[in-house]
């Protein structure tokens, strides 16, 4: 939803429409084959009767029609990319494929400018005495590399912050984690952690997976769907497509609940408009509702989970009265959405970053595990916990652990994780160990994306490690999407050496005051590399290249394995226990498959995933399984786990009711088999998955994560048995010492001064991810006086996280020209401000010593409450008020440019993953 | 691949001329799908090269941020008895046999009348270059091209692509998120509305809970 709805509007924008068409690539003339003789007769359009002019003779130009995935959201949807002579020339519907059937977002449809835009960046640049240098290749990484080793050499390998990306493929983003090991550090970590970490915390901690344990397209099945912290239509547009299915099929109650009447909201059978960050006690409101009235599960909750007791005793501090106080709610519709929640079963959860950005972040998404094992959503077609990720790949980076807390498959970074790898890899493991500073910090995990810059900016003294932070990699990955971006842009000032490795020039590069020490470096485009890709519901697709990388940009594969090689470990860094790398990337997915068997990513074979991209016609949409074909019984996307090459995959996570070998599983028995107060872990008498040789909670099967041979897994599913156990969910995870059972506690910069008593914030941590986190020492009581307003921030559809692609697409910033601040007509007025004044939003000093601020246009709007502004995240290039457009290299200025969200969202980060709290601050406006 | 519950009975009244009567070709813009991503929109400036300012489709918001948005795609809607058509003086504008409503820009004179006479919005005015090949008037083509040979340099060049010439449908339809843009022949546009009607039912269905809950 843009500021105003006439393009003509466009003030603050800098006027490169005109001049932005690329014309030096040619468009397609004629393509022989009709794509639409497809059954989508209630989806979709079909053409029966032939069209004069389809008969008037073939065109001698005949185009490469290539599939491949989409490079934006989670979602997953494929499309046909056409080429000639390796350029892209446009873009056709895959109307075959499982999850979009053909349909494309504006993000979608734009991909092709991703790569034909003129603002992609055409060489390696450097900045030399303040301005912007080509240079080679050559150049770049030799110096890059020297200047590596030289401050390895002086400060040690974890002086080094790689951030990762989500928009890297299964295989660079196993690379890259790969390298970091090798370069002896846990200082890596990408954009999951700002995304959905409290998530991948949260329900692993609960149920053994941190993943969306059902699918977009088994919303299908859902009778009820629950949004909560999460706009469906600007964040994942193409799952509304399964949604608004669910209503007209099955008259789902589709339910809304967030801060903001969201354009999702507009689809709701029911809208409640909550308190930002009050989600665990909406929650427990709507479960005490339930228990009163025996609606829940008792079944599920007997035989399946753990710790009810201690849930039952923290409900006791959520009747109706206080609920409604803390959230906003009124008691009524919290009776009406419980009612409707239990009416309509199975009914699903989806949430995503509503949920996820706060200080509690991972009790708020355990209180919404809490609430589907109460209703015995769990394990059922329609049901499930479906959390939308973000970027295309960002559950893939997420298991293949591009993360400072794990290596790849969640193996932790103990010892034993380790060795598992460095058998992989084909290492000695004492080689490994001894590229780290020591054994100590080998264990440690590292710094994250939401406070690295911390390592740089604090006295070493403070830090979890003995130096300070002073070479960065931001590896497509924004610099405005992590809050506080006033802090971080001191810390690349500070810097030694930064390299910025993009398609784009990104807010990384031109924020910074400094004259040398930059390097930016061409990468390619998602489009113009191959490899695997996880969607949100775990769903791995192989996603063809489409061109070759264009101008001098580079694969990011090709520049990891240089860097390595050039950092003198690239022998070592090329191979596997498969044996040396000989085909690109495939070679690579061989060798996860060996390796990452805690989540069964093991069964994904190269062969079946190519396979699947000619069958999709043979996939049923709800059930996501083929009939027929040489895929037969498969799962589209042979979703994870997919234990062996002849496993189907799992579709839905913990349904009991189909055996293993068909995609069944039990809740994982991850914490042994007695929990510390002697009650057992071990699912209950009957709920095995059916066919299961053990009809019965039963331990994990031994050696089932480290033996590379397959055999272990062969022979569970043989007798029927999950290779992972089958325990029980815990609604008590004793290890979270502040908040066994799921708490609300209130945002750190809370609205409600007179609730941060009762609802107490976290004790400091000293160390965590190696730097002091304050809580109760930050906060104050009377920051809501001289700031009186909730501050909150999203998305817009257009664009994703950054934006820093998407604003150099000039078809997209057309639809959304700029950025603005959404602002109740009640407090507009009262502040004198008019819809398109400039205003300034202003945030407090938490560590800093003077406030944050930020000059916007003002989007005058009911969609927002009187008591809170809301900002979109995807800009950059200004800040502060300040425009920082000459600091861009000559030709990289992008065609929309703003103020970001970042630098006013406020400190603030999860208790357990230092997920950054960004949908609950603080500010004030004023006119400017 | 899974499709609807409903099923409906295929007419043959194909009349004398069979089934190679040309069809008559439609939009449809289901209000209850359409979730404002802007994807027609960017499809079509993708498929047709459409320059920066011209929207031959664009995304209307009716009650933004409140009760009751709603959502509408508007391409040109093709009329049968185009207003714009009836209005040109110069016989630019005209009804190809199937419907498709085409601007001939060597004719148009620019005068603006048909925007007077559309009530859609539909006929754009480059900006730039009046006198060139595009600087006329612009408007949807229905993905057809336009009145010069199909596939020729010069028709794409002119008018963009022609999808329909390819046996294809309208790009902006073919990839719309929530197929609530709905391109085709009439006859099969009607049978996707009705077998949408009748999969949500009357006022207590899919889209009646308002009163149900009095939400």
């Amino acid at each position: 939803m843009k500021l105003n709805r006439i393009t003509q509007n466009q003030g603050q924008q800098n006027s490169a429409f005109t001049d932005s068409l690329n014309p030096s690539v040619s468009r397609r003339g004629f393509v022989t084959t009709a794509g639409m003789g497809l059954g989508l007769v209630a989806m979709g359009p079909s053409l029966v009767r032939e069209v004069k002019a389809a008969e008037s003779g073939a065109n001698p130009r005949k185009l490469k029609q290539i599939k491949t995935i989409c490079g934006n959201c989670a979602v997953g949807c494929g499309f046909i990319a056409e080429v000639e002579n390796d350029t892209w020339v446009s873009i056709e519907p895959w109307f075959e494929h499982p999850i979009n059937l053909g349909s494309l977002c504006s993000k979608g449809a734009a991909a092709r400018e991703h790569v034909i835009s003129d603002k992609r960046l055409k060489s390696p640049m450097k900045l030399e005495g303040g301005k912007w240098k080509r240079i080679s290749w050559d150049t770049a990484l030799s110096e890059i590399t020297d200047k590596l080793q030289k401050i390895r050499k002086k400060y040690g390998p974890d002086s080094l912050m790689i951030l990762g990306s989500a928009h890297h493929g299964n295989e660079t983003a196993y690379a890259l984690r790969k390298f970091a090991a090798f370069w002896g550090s846990n200082n890596i970590d990408h954009q999951a952690r700002i995304c959905h970490s409290t998530t991948v915390a949260g329900l692993a901690n609960v149920w053994g997976y941190g993943a969306m344990t059902n699918s977009m397209n088994d919303i299908r099945n859902s009778k009820s769907v629950m949004v909560i912290g999460e706009n469906v239509c600007t964040s994942h547009p193409i799952a509304m497509q399964h949604i608004l299915t669910a209503k007209e099929e099955n008259r789902a109650q589709i339910i809304v609940v967030d801060p903001r009447f969201t354009q999702t909201a507009a689809f709701a059978n029911k809208f409640v408009q909550i308190r930002s960050g009050t989600d665990v006690a909406f929650i427990y409101g709507l479960v005490n509702i339930i228990l009163k009235n025996g609606w829940e599960d008792k079944r599920m909750l007997e035989d399946r989970t753990y710790g009810f007791s201690n849930l039952k005793e923290e409900l006791k501090r959520y009747d109706p009265e206080t609920v409604t106080d803390i959230t906003g709610v009124a008691a009524e519709d919290l009776e009406q959405t419980a009612r409707m929640l239990a009416e309509n079963r199975p009914g699903t959860v989806i949430w995503a970053m509503g949920g996820t950005q706060h200080t509690n972040g991972t009790s708020i998404t355990r209180s919404y595990c809490v609430l589907q094992l109460v209703l015995g959503n769990m394990g059922k077609a329609g049901g499930g916990t479906n959390v939308f990720r973000g970027h295309d790949n960002v559950q893939g980076a997420t298991d293949l652990g591009v993360l400072s807390n794990t290596l790849p498959g969640y193996y932790g970074l103990s010892k034993g994780a380790y060795k598992h790898w460095s058998n992989v890899w084909d290492v000695d493991n004492e080689w490994i160990n001894g590229r780290f500073a020591n054994e100590k910090i080998q264990h440690k995990v590292g710094f994250t994306v939401a406070r690295w810059y911390e390592g740089v900016l604090m006295d070493a003294k403070e830090l979890g490690q003995d130096e300070n932070v002073h070479a960065a990699f931001y590896w497509g990955h924004s610099t405005n999407s992590q809050s506080q971006m006033d802090r971080i842009k001191t810390a690349l000032d500070k810097v030694e050496l930064l390299v910025d490795i993009d398609p784009f020039v990104t807010t990384t590069s031109i924020l910074p005051d400094r004259k040398d020490g930059v390097y930016i470096l061409p990468a390619a485009t998602v489009y113009e590399q191959a490899g695997s890709v996880t969607n949100s519901n775990r769903d791995i697709q192989w996603r063809n290249q489409v061109v070759k990388p264009v101008w001098e940009s580079r694969k990011d594969l090709d520049i990891i394995i240089d860097l390595a090689e050039r950092l003198g470990f690239g022998d070592k860094f090329k191979k596997s226990k498969n044996g040396a790398w000989k085909e690109l990337p495939e070679d690579i997915t061989r060798e996860w498959n060996l390796g990452m068997r805690t989540i069964g990513m093991t069964g994904q074979t190269v062969e079946r995933m190519k396979r699947q991209q000619d069958w999709g016609h043979v996939f049923d949409l709800k059930t996501k399984i083929a009939e027929g074909g040489p895929v037969d019984g498969e799962q589209w996307g042979l979703p994870w786990p997919c234990w062996t090459d002849k496993h189907p995959g799992t579709h839905i996570l913990y349904r009991t009711s189909i055996p293993v070998a068909e995609g069944g599983l039990g809740f994982r028995a991850r914490w042994g088999v007695k929990a510390p107060d002697g009650k057992t872990l071990l699912a209950g008498s009957g709920s095995a998955p059916v066919d299961s040789s053990i009809n019965e909670g039963y331990a994990e099967i031994k050696n089932w994560k480290t033996d590379l041979t397959g055999k272990v897994f062969e022979e569970a599913i043989a007798k029927g048995l999950a290779p992972y156990g089958n325990g029980r969910a815990r609604f008590n995870v004793w290890t979270f010492k502040d908040d066994p059972v799921p708490k609300h506690r209130e945002p750190l910069h809370s609205p409600r001064p007179d609730l941060i008593t009762e609802w107490i914030t976290y004790d400091d941590v000293k160390d965590h991810y190696r730097v002091p986190t304050l809580y109760k020492s930050l906060q104050k009581a009377d920051w809501f006086e001289k700031y009186p307003l909730i501050l909150s921030t999203g998305r817009q559809v257009e664009f994703e996280g950054g934006g820093n692609s998407e604003r150099n697409c000039w078809w997209l910033v057309e639809l959304q020209p700029e950025m603005y601040v959404e602002i109740h007509p009640k407090l507009a007025n009262d502040n004198r401000i008019r819809h398109g004044d400039w205003v300034w939003i202003e945030s407090p000093e938490d560590t800093d010593s003077s406030p944050s601020r930020i000059k916007v246009k003002a989007k005058i709007t009911r969609r927002v409450s009187p008591d809170m502004v809301y900002l979109p995240i995807h800009w950059g290039g200004v800040m502060s008020g300040v425009d920082l457009s000459d600091k861009y290299p000559e030709g990289y200025l992008p065609y929309g440019m703003g103020e970001s969200a970042n630098t006013v969202t406020n400190y603030g980060y999860d208790r357990i993953t230092q997920m950054q709290e960004t949908k609950t601050g603080l500010c004030r406006i004023k006119k400017a | 691949m899974a499709t609807s519950n409903t099923t409906i009975p295929t007419r043959s009244a194909a009349g004398p001329e069979g089934k190679h009567a040309p069809a008559r070709m439609k939009f449809y813009v289901d209000v209850r799908r359409c979730i404002e991503c802007g994807g027609c929109e960017i499809a079509c400036k993708n498929e047709n090269d459409v320059p920066p300012g011209i929207a031959r489709i664009r995304v209307v918001t009716v009650n933004e941020g409140e009760k009751g948005e709603t959502n509408v795609s508007v391409p040109c809607m093709h009329c049968s008895n185009a207003p714009c058509v009836s209005v040109c003086p110069v016989d630019a504008l005209y009804n190809r046999a199937d419907g498709i409503v085409h601007v001939n820009k060597e004719t148009c004179i620019g005068c603006g009348y048909c925007l007077y006479a559309c009530p859609f919005g539909a006929p754009q005015f480059p900006k730039g270059s009046p006198f060139g090949k595009r600087g006329v008037m612009d408007k949807c083509t229905y993905c057809a091209g336009g009145p010069e040979e199909a596939f020729s340099d010069k028709e794409r060049e002119m008018y963009g692509s022609n999808r329909i010439a390819e046996g294809k449908l309208p790009m902006c339809a073919s990839v719309c998120a929530t197929k609530a843009l709905v391109a085709g022949d009439a006859e099969e546009v009607a049978n996707v509305v009705r077998s949408r009607a009748a999969a949500r039912g009357s006022s207590s269905g899919a889209w009646g809970m308002s009163k149900a809950y009095n939400n």
